[in-house]
Order: structure tokens, then sequence, then C-alpha cells
């Protein structure tokens, strides 16, 4: 009951957005723009077909291949730029001056290296989603409070057991920020490359709809399920800050 | 008594902007084995200074701390630190903090020592607990426990109780005393309260202000258990005061 007390004003706003939406494509007469129950429609047409799931599925498989490829390289990484000081020295300018190159012009090059199959966009989801996991990584290492290096280092642990024991717990609030943030651009970088070229693909999905005879309510379907997609993604990262291994972080 | 911790003459100073700010300017004492020390300073004395030169976290610029005879650099587990902010894993549950600095021993039941000190701090029953689950109370415990399962000959407690109420500071106290008279650690305390100093220590020692040495040192002949309100103690706590620059 709570819950609904407090989604109530957001829902009043999609309503209002709504009818809004829907009195002016009946207003303006428009033939081309399509009315939220024509999107509903289309939706449903994409549904029974199995089209749709086909494109969601091919999706969410290039964004788990190139993120978890992401994940594989950062956290290491990561953590060792965090340690090690001539490694972020050397590395730390670099991977500033890749970080802000927008994935999206990455595209040519990647076309150039992988063609035009799954290889490109796993590519550019591995490219998006890597630099900031390494910066919240490193970031994490930086910050971990001198104290509990220092009870560590008084307790003359192995560098192992202050590995297992005291960084890696100490970093991981922030690996997992560092992986939303990541899974977020990799979301918005899967759509964007998957309207180049592919045959599949929530991307091609509006590309093809509105080449293929102007299908506007199935351009706005498949916007709004990436909206709603994404949504689910961040809602799973945030399951991941809610675990014992790092409630600790959240718990004041 | 054998000496167990040789200070000689050290100093230290900070750098700042080119000028050196002198910190603790020659400072020299030694503690016996099993003795307990406390040094009283005002705020800002350099006092943290002090002990983390003792403790090894911070070289001094000029002498020599000797541990059992022998020069120490690095700190180790033959001294463990208490600091007032406390340094708890709170990723790690109170059994595990207690097992982190057995991890190099051969011990063969851990676990079984963990929850042994785990109890006799009073900690039974939370042992399965993370540290923000605990009161702050509860928190000082598990540092004094982990740091006592690693039976270190020495403990060195900066402020360990100040940011305990009045009357938990109190229990912790006199917890503290019922588990040295059993396990015998030399210790060194740092305090600016000198009642907490007068109920535990052996000796007290006053430090001067910035740039600190010591001004006057106390020997504390007072039986166990310690009555706050005894004459001897008001007295000794008034001469205390008195070297603090604190007239009552």
């Amino acid at each position: 009951m709570n819950k609904l007390k407090q989604a109530a004003p957001s829902l009043a706003v999609m309503a209002v957005l709504l009818v809004v939406w829907w009195t002016t494509v009946w207003a303006t007469k428009s033939v081309i723009f399509p009315t939220p129950w024509q999107v509903v429609t289309g939706t449903l047409e994409l549904a029974k077909d199995g089209t749709l799931w086909m494109h969601i599925g091919s999706s969410l498989m290039r964004v788990a291949a190139g993120f978890l490829l992401a994940v594989i390289i950062a956290v290491p990484l990561g953590l060792w730029m965090g340690w090690v000081k001539g490694a972020f020295v050397t590395l730390n300018p670099l991977f500033q001056i890749l970080r802000p190159i927008s994935p999206i012009a990455w595209i040519p090059i990647a076309i150039l290296w992988f063609g035009v199959g799954n290889a490109s966009p796993i590519f550019l989801i591995f490219i998006s989603s890597v630099f900031p996991m390494i910066v919240q990584t490193t970031v994490g290492v930086h910050t971990i409070e001198k104290r509990y290096l220092r009870a560590a280092q008084n307790f003359g642990v192995s560098r192992y057991t202050l590995f297992r024991q005291v960084v890696i717990p100490a970093v991981l609030p922030q690996i997992i920020v560092g992986m939303r943030i990541g899974l977020g651009v990799a979301w918005l970088v899967v759509v964007a490359a998957e309207m180049i070229a592919l045959r599949s693909g929530l991307g091609y999905l509006i590309m093809d709809s509105r080449n293929a005879g102007n299908r506007y309510d199935l351009v706005i379907a498949g916007m709004i399920i990436i909206g709603l997609i994404g949504l689910m993604l961040d809602g799973v990262m945030r399951l991941l800050e809610g675990h014992k291994l790092v409630r600790w972080r959240y718990a004041h | 008594m054998r000496t167990k911790i040789e200070v000689k003459n050290i100093k230290k100073s900070f750098g700042a902007n080119g000028t050196r700010l002198p910190v603790v300017d020659g400072v020299d004492f030694t503690v016996g084995d099993g003795e307990f020390v406390a040094i009283v300073g005002p705020s800002g004395c350099g006092k943290s200074t002090l002990m983390n030169m003792i403790a090894g976290f911070i070289d001094p610029d000029e002498g020599a701390i000797v541990i059992d005879g022998a020069a120490r650099a690095q700190p180790n587990p033959i001294g463990i630190l208490i600091s007032q902010h406390g340094s708890v894993f709170p990723w790690l549950t109170v059994r595990e903090n207690l097992m982190f600095g057995l991890n190099g021993h051969a011990q063969p039941d851990k676990e079984g020592l963990a929850d042994h000190y785990a109890s006799i701090v009073g900690l039974k029953g939370f042992e399965n607990s993370y540290p923000h689950e605990l009161s702050g109370g509860m928190l000082k415990r598990a540092e004094i426990a982990r740091a006592l399962v690693v039976k270190p000959d020495i403990l060195y407690m900066d402020e360990p109780f100040s940011a305990l109420d009045a009357l938990m500071s109190l229990r912790i106290r006199n917890e503290l005393l019922r588990i040295l008279a059993k396990e015998r650690h030399t210790v060194m305390l740092i305090t600016h309260d000198v009642e907490e100093a007068i109920h535990l220590a052996d000796r007290i020692m006053v430090l001067s202000p910035r740039p600190t040495r010591i001004q006057a040192t106390f020997e504390v002949r007072i039986p166990h258990p310690r009555r706050l309100t005894s004459p001897e103690a008001q007295e000794l706590r008034a001469a205390v005061l008195r070297e603090l620059g604190v007239e009552e």
C-alpha cells in the first residue's frame, strides 16, 4: 500500500503524458505517428510471431558477452592500478584519454576490424563498459581507509590474506558501482551498434521498422522495451548492492 | 623486572612549506615486562605520533625503539595497536575478524580460539554478527579480543575508550583489568583521561605541550581493585592535573 502511494505521482505523470500523446495524434490527424494503442497492438503482433523475443535475446546476448569480457579485464586491471602506483601512473593517462571517446565513434573501426557480425557490437560494448569499471575499481582501492590497511600490517598477514580478506572486500562495493555504470552504458551502446548492419537486436528492429514501411508503432514499441529492459538490468545490479558481502557499506 | 620496551631519545618533526614543525622532542623511557604504562598529555601534543613511532607505523627522525633488546623497524604482531577510531573490519563477521590475525599461525583450532576470546570479552552469541550490527561498546570489545587472540606481548592503546560513554568506558576498563590479571601483557596506554590512567596504570607519564617531552612521572602504588574516590587516588589525580596545568 505504501509502495503504491509512493509510485502514484510518477504513474500519474506517465498517464498525463499518454493522454497528451493520444490527443495530439488524434487532433493533428497524423497518419505516420502512432497512437499508444497502435503501439500496443504492434508490440503484440511482434510478440505473437516471436520476432520480439528473438530481438530481445540477441541484444541481451551481445550485452552479456561484451560486459562479462569487460568485467574480466577491468576488475583485475583496476585492482592492480589501485595497488601499484607505477601501474597507475603509467596507464591512467592513457585511459583518461580513451574514456571520453564515445563508443559510437568506435563504430567505423569496429566494422573495419570485426566486420558486421556479432563481434562488432560486442567489441563496442566492451569498449564502453571497461573504462568506467577500471576507474571505479581503482578509486575503490585508493579509498580504502588507512586504519584497515594498518591493522592488516600490524597482524603481519601474508599478501594473499591481505588481498583476500581486506583489499577485495573493501573494494567490492565500488566494483559493483562500476558494474552498474558499465552495464548501463553497455545497454545504451548495444542499441546504437545494432542500428548499423546486423539482422537482429532491438536497435535493428527500430531501424528496420522505419525503413520497411514507416512502422513507427514498432519504432516506439522498440524504444519502450529498451527502456524497460534497461530498468530491469539496473534493478538486478541494485540487488547485488544488497548482498551480505557489501551490505556493510550501506548499513549506516 | 625485565625491560620490554626501550624508547631511546626519539625525535620527530613534520615538514610544512619548507618549515619543520617539531612534534616529539627527545622522549626517553623504558617499560618493564608486564608493566602497564599510561601516557597523558594535552590534546594535540603529539601523543598519537609518539605511539605510532613506538608501534612501528612511523619512523622517528632520531633515536630508536628497542623491543626485547632488538631494534624494531616495522609493525608486527608482537605489539598490537588498538586505536581510537577502531579498525575492526566491517566486511568480516566477529569470528572472521578474530581469526584474521591467526591466518599465518599453525593453530589447529582457530575457530575455537576465536570463539574463546569472543566469550572472554562478553561477545558470546555474536560470533556471526557483522560489526554494523554491534554497538560501540561491543565493537571495542571485538577489537580488544582480536588483539588478544594473537597473544601479543604488548598492547598499544591509543585513546581506546574515548569514543565510549563514561559508563561503558568504566565497564570495559574493569574487564580489561580482569583479563590482564589472567594474561600477562605489557600495556602502553595513551589517554587524555587522568582517571582512566589512575584506574589502570602502574606508572603515569605526563607529556608537555608540543614539541612534546616527558614532563613528569608518577608511580601508581594503589592496589587493585582501585577506588577512584579514595584519598590517595584523588591526591594523585590532583597532582597529575597540576602537571597538565589544571588547578582544581
